[in-house]
């Protein structure tokens, strides 16, 4: 007798488990069960568990039996001929679906040839045994399995054709790939995809050789010509928004250019974009500190009298204007109602980026890389025919890591740019690297891809022969321009007086606890100290009392709060956050008294 | 030659000048050796930490950067063969945090010079490990209408022990004082109950109490393995009891050693504890193949021991201990500590470093520490 689970929920027994499995998969290949209900008996608990749950992942395959698949040619046939769909094989019991409960007791084929009467189920192709990102790895069974990954995770990082909609669009950090291509070795999932509608990376040539060391560490060295040509260009795009709130007691916020008697008002120059509505206008270039959208709202709290008066105005300025370091150039104005009523303007700006010293680029097998430098063209290294690369990529990122797609994806897409057609390089169903070795052979090249090239600097010819040909490569969202950020001076928190933070903020870059002992360690007391000065004060403190004192301006004397006036006190430096927190101490009636003494 | 040494005894500790005068040629001159001292008082000077040099935040960078490493291959055992042992980041934390209960209590059990030679250390090993009852049982049966319950045992066990019927029965009738126990002349232990009421019931609950009745080794020990270290053979057990195992005669009482630190300092005091913290720390560092200049250690190790009971690195030993308000708000709990300082009207005098980062002054330390004095005419 074994115990019989319903989505594990104990419901009965049976006495013979095998024929109720069998039963239960029978009738679901008939139909007269969920497509979806799975069934395990396992032997060593003498349990048959059934699930008919939701939540399952289940994968399709096909049904085998006596060692034969049921999907025929002649399902083939008609399938081709469109004459039965997918859910007709599903009804007809050739595929089943699997969850990972009756995985446990199939037998699955991963390629027909390798069918033995023991199995039970065949893939529908090899190539299911990877997700769908992960399919669009060139050549990926030829990779290791982690190079793989990163590879399809990079990929989802491209900048490419997104959506062919992107005008009408307010999409949130959006960037589009100028001049995308479509990819010379591509898989199945590529076409079935309809990769060639939204591509995300171009063709360009690259040649495995080192440059002057600029392409250690992953680094690659890019072709100026090939940047001004427009390899790797992208706009980006970022929307401005800004909404008509209404608060209580019927204020409204006002979408304007705010009168000069607002709180906060900036400098006139700040709105000097801005038309007559208070919004800017297309085409206008802007940059940090400039005004997208002038607005004002009502004083925050009604609650002092005289911001009942009518007569001077104290509303705050509330504008949407651009943060430190950006810039680019309005595209697009839209003035619109949202569903609770409230006006809606939404600003979108662009800004074209050239690829620069700094931004990632990779190819679709988790080769990433930044650009260290741009060489003009003329530096370049050329090959006997005058070709010169667009990218040299470092041998040296090859060997540790294993990606053997990328060396064949080189190989393949030359072939394939020469000979002018795609290369199928589908997962496990690729074209052969042999065949195609013969085809770059009968096409006048070496059959290794290697050829002979000379130093673009002094014209000498290279004593090794280079790898150069074709391949793939993804620019990715990750540029410089979003992120380079210094800072000597700037602005600082009002409460601790230390420098803000964050990039957006034009903030400092934190000195953070452990890299304090690093100064500690080194005995640098001096220079530890200065490098905390950010928010050094001069505090007066009353030597009887040992509090914080007054200074008063008129009188140009300071004051104890407690001892009144005759009394001794003394200049001292602290950090401002010690005498906050001094502050806040007295706050919760603990009274922290400074004692002071001679330096030495 | 012995002059020359004499000269220098002030100057060089003397543990490094014997060390020279083991190493010295047979044949040496006086000039050489002259040379030769002058060096090592040289190398001797050159190693010694100078004045304001922040030795404490030093080991903590130089044990702290290498036990990131650590993290990576942690609660990863490594076995003595059959033993279980915490080892890596885990154990090296159990060891500076003090904790009064480790995971794996260890000893290694040397012995005296017969018994050292390998001779029947593993009887020796049996008869140390705690075993109860259960081991020697080989049937428990009870007769409710006498109200007995009998207990038959395993000659050749208790003869491997060395024990007879008689003597666990005085055993078992010392434990459990509730319980008349017999010993029949088929060897069966009759057991009976003292109170008369619920007699069959007492018995009943006995039955399963009685199987873990500790009878012979060393309570605590649950694992004995003999292990040959160079010549000599020694035991390593699982759990310790060091108490117990030094009173045994065989034992060298001179090296026997646990690794837990509380029992070391209740037996063996203080300074024991630094040496054995020391050990410990190094032990985990080498099975990691991680190389930390001993001196670090050894600096943790005083620190810990440092007010003659052994302290954890947390706020509830070293920590607690410093004598700056602010510098122990800094870390962990600070409301307790302001609201005590102000209780008490602590004064802070602002000696070490954390309380001058906060204040952004000085620290203390390096450049920080001297200052200048002049004389004025």
């Amino acid at each position: 007798m074994s115990d019989v689970f319903l989505n594990n929920k104990f419901v009965g027994t049976v006495k013979k488990p095998e024929e109720f499995v069998d039963r239960i998969v029978s009738e679901r290949r008939m139909g007269k069960l969920p497509i979806t209900a799975n069934v395990m008996f396992n032997q060593k608990t003498d349990e048959v568990r059934v699930e008919i749950s939701g939540g399952r992942a289940v994968k399709p395959l096909i049904v085998v039996s006596d060692g034969k698949p049921l999907l025929t040619n002649k399902h083939l046939d008609q399938l081709e001929k469109n004459e039965i769909t997918w859910t007709d094989l599903v009804k007809q019991g050739v595929i089943d679906y699997l969850d990972a409960l009756e995985e446990e007791n199939a037998l699955i084929a991963f390629k027909e040839e390798e069918l033995t009467p023991d199995h039970t189920h065949l893939e529908v192709s090899p190539l299911d045994i990877v997700g769908l990102t992960t399919a669009l790895v060139p050549f990926g069974n030829f990779n290791h399995g982690v190079r793989l990954s990163q590879g399809s995770k990079n990929q989802k990082q491209a900048i490419g054709f997104y959506v062919a909609n992107y005008f009408n669009r307010m999409d949130m950090d959006v960037n589009l790939l100028h001049y995308p291509q479509y990819p010379i070795s591509s898989t199945l999932i590529h076409e079935t995809l309809e990769y060639e509608k939204h591509p995300s990376g171009q063709n360009v040539v690259v040649a495995v050789m080192s440059y002057q060391g600029y392409n250690m560490e992953d680094a690659i060295v890019i072709n100026k010509g090939s940047v001004d040509r427009g390899m790797g260009r992208s706009t980006y795009y970022r929307p401005v928004i800004s909404e008509e709130l209404r608060y209580s007691g019927g204020l409204i916020d006002e979408v304007s250019i705010p009168d000069k008697d607002v709180k906060g008002f900036r400098s006139e120059n700040d709105y000097r974009l801005l038309e007559d509505d208070g919004i800017i206008y297309p085409e206008a270039a802007v940059k940090e500190g400039d005004v997208i959208i002038g607005k004002s709202s009502p004083p925050r709290f009604l609650s002092s009298l005289d911001e009942y008066n009518l007569t001077s105005s104290s509303r705050r300025e509330s504008s949407m204007a651009l943060k430190h370091g950006e810039k680019g150039i309005v595209d697009f104005v839209t003035i619109t109602e949202n569903s609770e009523g409230n006006k809606l303007i939404q600003v979108r700006l662009r800004d074209q980026r050239i690829p620069e010293i700094g931004d990632k680029f990779t190819s679709r097998h988790g080769q990433k890389g930044v650009i260290s430098i741009i060489v003009p063209e003329e530096d370049i290294p050329f090959t006997a025919s005058g070709t010169r690369p667009d990218i040299i990529f470092s041998p040296h990122g090859i060997p540790s890591r294993m990606t053997m797609a990328h060396m064949i994806e080189l190989l393949a897409s030359k072939t394939g740019a020469l000979a002018g057609r795609r290369i199928n390089a589908t997962l496990f169903d690729s074209e052969k690297e042999v065949d195609l070795r013969k085809e770059l052979l009968s096409l006048g090249f070496m059959e290794n891809g290697t050829e002979t090239m000379y130093n673009g600097i002094t014209g000498e010819r290279y004593k090794a022969k280079i790898y150069v040909g074709s391949m793939y490569y993804l620019k990715l969202k990750h540029m410089v321009a979003n992120k380079v950020h210094s800072r000597a001076r700037g602005p600082i928190q009002l409460l601790t007086r230390q420098p803000t933070e964050g990039r957006a903020n034009e903030g400092g870059l934190r000195l953070g606890e452990m890299e304090k002992d690093t100064f500690v360690a080194h005995g640098t007391s001096l220079l530890l100290k200065e490098r905390f000065d950010a928010d050094k004060t001069i505090v007066p403190v009353c030597e009887d009392c040992g509090v914080i004192a007054v200074y008063d301006g008129r009188k140009e004397q300071s004051f104890c709060p407690i001892c009144g006036e005759n009394t001794e006190v003394s200049n001292i430096e602290i950090s401002y956050a010690f005498k906050l927190i001094l502050d806040e101490l007295k706050a919760l009636t603990v009274y922290p008294k400074l004692g002071l003494e001679g330096k030495y | 030659m012995t002059k020359q040494f004499k000269q220098y005894e002030d100057k060089i500790p003397e543990k490094i000048l014997e060390e020279v005068k083991e190493h010295l040629p047979a044949k040496c001159s006086e000039a050489k050796v002259k040379k030769i001292l002058e060096a090592v008082y040289s190398e001797y000077r050159r190693s010694l930490a100078q004045p304001g040099e922040s030795v404490g935040l030093v080991g903590a960078e130089s044990i702290g950067e290498p036990g990131t490493q650590m993290t990576l291959n942690t609660f990863h055992f490594a076995g003595v063969s059959e033993l279980n042992v915490t080892t890596g980041l885990p154990r090296l934390i159990e060891i500076l945090d003090g904790r009064k209960n480790i995971n794996t209590k260890m000893m290694e059990v040397y012995l005296k010079k017969p018994y050292s030679t390998g001779k029947n250390i593993k009887k020796l090993a049996e008869n140390m490990k705690e075993t109860t009852l259960q081991a020697f049982l080989q049937e428990i049966s009870i007769n409710i209408a006498n109200l007995q319950m009998t207990i038959l045992m395993k000659k050749s066990k208790l003869k491997n022990a060395g024990l007879t019927e008689e003597k666990a029965t005085k055993i078992l009738s010392k434990t459990f004082k509730k319980f008349k126990f017999k010993k029949q002349k088929d060897y069966s232990i009759i057991v009976t109950s003292n109170s008369k009421d619920e007699a069959l019931n007492e018995i009943y609950k006995l039955k399963e109490k009685i199987k873990d009745a500790f009878i012979s080794g060393v309570k605590g020990i649950t694992q004995v393995l003999p292990v040959k270290r160079g010549e000599e053979y020694l035991i390593v057990t699982a759990g310790s009891n060091l108490k117990e195992i030094l009173k045994k005669e065989y034992v060298d009482t001179t090296r026997t050693v646990s690794n837990d630190l509380f029992e070391i300092e209740g037996m063996l005091g203080v300074e024991a504890t630094r040496q054995i913290i020391i050990n410990e720390v190094l032990k985990v560092l080498d099975a990691q193949g991680i190389n930390i200049d001993i001196r670090h250690i050894m600096l943790v190790a005083d620190a810990m021991c440092m007010s003659g009971k052994v302290m954890g690195i947390n706020r509830y030993g070293i920590v607690k201990e410093k004598p700056s308000v602010l510098a122990r708000a800094s870390f962990e709990t600070p409301i307790n500590h302001v609201i005590n300082a102000a209780l008490t009207g602590e004064v802070d005098y602002l000696n070490s470093v954390i309380e001058n980062v906060m204040m952004n002054q000085l620290v203390p330390v390096g450049t920080g520490l001297p200052g200048l004095v002049t004389k004025t005419k």
